[in-house]
């Protein structure tokens, strides 16, 4: 099976480059990218504002079922042509990875079908690397986690 | 944990990496791969314990020659570590899709 979404990171380039095919139109993706009740439904994550123009700001925020915030990123929008191109930088608050540049263009393909690609430039390719390695570092420790919540489990039942 | 983090800050490095593609193509003795380097002897040598101790490189003996020639399974490893990444935004991206293939039914 074909991959749809695909990631070019090439080695000591502090970029890279994500394409993913949509079986949509182009507005429709496009709309993905605007409406703040749908960003927040595939981001998984609360929109606390979107300016979608040039010079306009956005903010996300996410909260974990107790109340805490766990995520909050921010940035500004330089550039901003509907159904073509959203430029943009992006910041993760309260990690040491900074400022990321974000590039993304919308093509359409076919009446039905459209291209997503996101080019990001990083500071620098260690926090490149570091960021790639983000989900595979909490896949470990999710998967910690549960191996520790099923011996904790484990030692409880056995104490009874 | 402390191991996968090793094998990353081992390929960090410009020469180590050189060391992997010099090894990639055959089996070679620190002297031989040491004299593609302008770096000295024992640099290289450190490079090669390295490589080494994360299980990237493995030593074969051979008369009295040690050779060094690359671990696939731990290479691989490497290959897939942009793998977690790739399948967060193809989550992400497939919830859009099926978001927005609903939002167009209902117009």
């Amino acid at each position: 099976m074909e991959r749809k979404t695909k990631i070019s990171a090439v080695d000591g380039k502090q970029e890279l480059v994500i394409t993913r095919e949509f079986d949509l139109p182009l507005e429709l993706l496009f709309k993905a990218y605007v409406e703040p009740d749908i960003v927040e439904q595939w981001m998984g994550t609360k929109v606390l504002k979107l300016e979608n123009k040039k010079h306009g700001s956005w903010q996300f925020e996410t909260k974990n079922a107790q109340g805490h915030v766990v995520f909050q990123a921010n940035g500004v929008i330089h550039e901003f042509i509907p159904s073509q191109k959203i430029t943009r930088t992006f910041e993760m608050e309260g990690t040491p990875f900074g400022v990321q540049l974000e590039f993304l263009e919308f093509e359409e393909l076919t009446d039905n079908t459209s291209k997503l690609t996101m080019h990001i430039v990083y500071r620098s390719v260690a926090i490149r690397d570091q960021i790639l390695q983000l989900p595979f570092a909490q896949g470990i420790n999710m998967a910690h986690n549960r191996l520790q919540n099923i011996v904790s489990e484990l030692s409880h039942d056995k104490a009874k | 944990m402390n191991l996968r983090r090793d094998v990353f800050q081992a390929i960090a490095d410009p020469t180590r990496r050189a060391i992997l593609l010099l090894v990639a193509s055959q089996s070679m003795t620190a002297g031989a791969i040491a004299s593609n380097f302008d770096t000295a002897r024992p640099t290289v040598s450190k490079h090669l314990q390295i490589l080494t101790e994360c299980e990237l490189l493995e030593q074969e003996q051979n008369g009295r020659e040690i050779y060094y020639h690359l671990n696939p399974k731990k290479i691989k490893e490497i290959a897939d570590f942009i793998e977690p990444f790739r399948k967060m935004w193809d989550d992400r991206f497939n919830t859009l899709e099926t978001i927005m293939k609903k939002h167009k039914s209902k117009e």
